[in-house]
């Protein structure tokens, strides 16, 4: 059937661009705020057109300004960020592709239990089990450590899930043929069942990614030093400030900044997902 | 190259359900076997079960001359093809062959001269560097088969390999399977649930039912012969007549019609009788024949098809397109053409030997 309702047409724009502002709006505005200098940001409503204090602004935030609220470097916070994002990212995909292969290619004992009690934990997000964890970590000495930032987050019902559906998907006969073809388990997870799992393990990528880069309480509560500080907490700690003016212009500069990341991962990893989409593997 | 020796293999299943029961088949170095019946008689379980993808329950299986049920498949000598072809679908072609050997550890040189000699032998080799996805149907089943051939294995194993082509390459790729299976003189087993197919192509045909043999013989022999009922309703197109009847002395009665048998009688009282469609014909005026009455036809081209009634059993003749036809007809049979069977068991009568004894000799051609 084609459409030609030129009113229909219309008021679907209209919807969609007004959802789009609705969106898009606090970021613009944040980048708006970031050009600007704090008494501008201080004296009155939000400005909506950019000022002049552009590189001034992000020149600050990238040099000076976390040192003046007892915070490490921003690159060094951005360095943090990093390697938990990519640490929780690479953990997750790796341990719940093993579990996924385990639960559906696998016959041991109470293999469906072990499956249903990793997929209960979808149930749980890390803010309602925090102190049972919190209590883990501390009695195991993880505190203030990367394995403490990192391991809690990385079980992942999730992944696992997603891994065992596509898992479930891929044909028998592909297993017996390697089986006639004389590759043993894991020589077949490494030859056959990782390559076909490509566009899966770069959809989850991104999602881990920024799942993992704006993880902010959990940081939060089991680092104290200051070395292990993530962007997100940051940006967090430059907000509260005792008897003093915000700077809003430098935390809205190190939003944006911090903004980065996650968009280049997507539109980098976009490319692979359509290639993984148009190159249908079966 | 090597013989299969299926002794006395069983599937059960937990909760007691027999797949396969007791299947014994020798099959001799280079033979061509096909396994054939319905969905659910346990060809496939029979075939996996010698692939080493299923255990065996009981009995042994021993390829030249080993016992293999405990040994992995990698390690039986075998190739299969499998129906939906079970290509790696993220490797080239040339991958897809050379899988196997890489795995056991073949030098790059060798696997490049069997790769492409087996290329050169189905003629794939301009599609080496391609992906399974970019291949036709028959181009992936010619790979599935590259794979299988490229091993040197002691036997193929083929779970219904053309199933999933159109009809007309069917009969081309059958042609082709058995042109390869002649050449390279290898041991194999062949699933399928065509009896067309499993004519063709076979040296020897099993016939199973119900995870049992019914029969097993060379294809004309099962035609001819059919040891039972169930046989000789699955083998041949259209499936052969079966009517009740009632021998008396040397006469038959089907229905309200008296045949003479002339000496072929097997038995006397309640039987199964089988004719074949095409052994069926226009009675002539002056001889004993079955009142028929007509229903429809199926034109076949060569032949014409009649379907009809004998008194109140169905029964199909197979005639040529040039007889008139009338709503009531007349026909006629040989007794020696007469197929009789127990109607307890289903069973053929003993004493009821084949008509076409004498067959001309087919000469192999390879």
């Amino acid at each position: 059937m084609v459409e030609n309702r030129p009113f229909l047409t219309f008021l679907t724009h209209a919807f969609l661009i007004l959802g789009f502002l609705v969106v898009a709006l606090p970021v613009y505005v944040a980048i708006v705020a970031s050009t600007h200098d704090v008494s501008t940001l201080m004296s009155g409503p939000v400005p909506l057109l950019p000022g002049s204090h552009l590189i001034e602004n992000y020149s600050t935030i990238l040099t000076s300004a976390a040192a003046a609220h007892g915070l490490p470097n921003y690159s060094h916070m951005a360095l943090n960020s990093l390697i938990m994002a990519l640490a929780i990212t690479v953990g997750k995909i790796a341990i719940s592709i093993l579990s996924a292969f385990a639960i559906v290619y696998f016959r041991f004992p109470f293999r469906l239990l072990a499956f249903w009690i990793i997929f209960v934990t979808l149930m749980l997000p890390v803010e309602v089990r925090i102190m049972p964890t919190y209590k883990i970590v501390a009695d195991l000495g993880m505190l203030n450590s990367w394995a403490g930032l990192t391991i809690p987050l990385i079980a992942s019902a999730t992944a696992t899930f997603l891994f065992r559906q596509f898992f479930m998907t891929v044909p028998d006969e592909l297993l017996e043929a390697a089986r006639v073809d004389g590759a043993g388990p894991m020589k077949f997870f490494r030859d056959i069942l990782l390559p076909l799992s490509r566009t899966n393990i770069g959809a989850l990528c991104v999602i881990l990614f920024i799942y993992g880069w704006v993880q902010y309480l959990w940081p939060l509560l089991v680092t104290t030093d200051p070395g292990y500080y993530t962007l997100m907490m940051g940006m967090k700690r430059m907000v509260t400030v005792q008897d003093g003016v915000i700077q809003w212009q430098l935390v809205m500069a190190g939003s944006v900044l911090a903004m980065l990341p996650p968009i280049l991962v997507v539109v980098f990893m976009q490319r692979l997902f359509i290639r993984g989409l148009t190159e249908t593997e079966k | 190259m090597a013989g299969i020796h299926i002794s006395e293999v069983s599937k059960i299943y937990t909760g007691g359900v027999k797949a396969v029961s007791s299947v014994s088949i020798d099959i001799v170095d280079g033979e061509f076997i096909v396994l054939v019946g319905p969905s659910g008689c346990g060809k496939s379980t029979l075939l996996r079960m010698v692939a080493g993808l299923e255990a065996i329950s009981a009995g042994e299986v021993k390829i030249a001359g080993r016992v293999v049920n405990q040994i992995e498949p990698a390690e039986r000598d075998i190739a299969m093809v499998f129906q939906n072809y079970a290509l790696y679908p993220h490797m080239t072609v040339y991958n897809n062959l050379a899988y196997g050997l890489k795995n056991r550890g073949t030098p790059k040189a060798e696997i490049d001269a069997r790769v492409a000699e087996a290329a050169r032998m189905l003629e794939i080799t301009q599609y080496l560097e391609r992906k399974p996805r970019q291949l036709s149907g028959g181009q992936r089943q010619r790979v599935a088969m590259g794979r299988a051939i490229v091993r040197k294995p002691a036997a193929f194993l083929f779970d219904e390999p053309l199933s999933n082509l159109d009809a007309k390459l069917r009969v081309s790729m059958r042609g082709e399977i058995k042109r390869l299976q002649r050449r390279l003189g290898t041991t194999s087993i062949y699933v399928t649930h065509d009896q067309l197919e499993a004519m063709t192509l076979a040296d020897r045909l099993v016939v199973l039912n119900g995870g049992q043999i019914e029969q097993i013989g060379a294809p004309l022999e099962v035609y001819h012969a059919p040891a039972s009922t169930f046989v000789a309703s699955f083998i041949g197109s259209p499936a052969m007549n079966l009517v009740k009847g009632e021998l008396h002395g040397d006469k038959l009665a089907i229905g309200p019609a008296m045949v003479a048998l002339n000496g072929f009688a097997p038995t006397s009282g309640s039987v199964t009788v089988g004719v074949r469609a095409e052994d069926l014909r226009i009675a002539r005026d002056d001889e004993e024949a079955l009142p028929f009455r007509l229903e429809y036809t199926e034109e076949l081209g060569a032949q014409r098809l009649i379907h009809g009634t004998v008194g109140d059993q169905q029964i199909t003749a197979a005639v040529s397109p040039e007889i008139a036809l009338s709503p009531d007809m007349r026909i006629a049979v040989d007794a020696k053409r007469l197929h009789f069977f127990s109607i307890e068991t289903g069973k053929r009568l003993p004493g009821n030997v084949p008509a076409e004894a004498k067959l001309a000799p087919v000469e192999p051609v390879i």
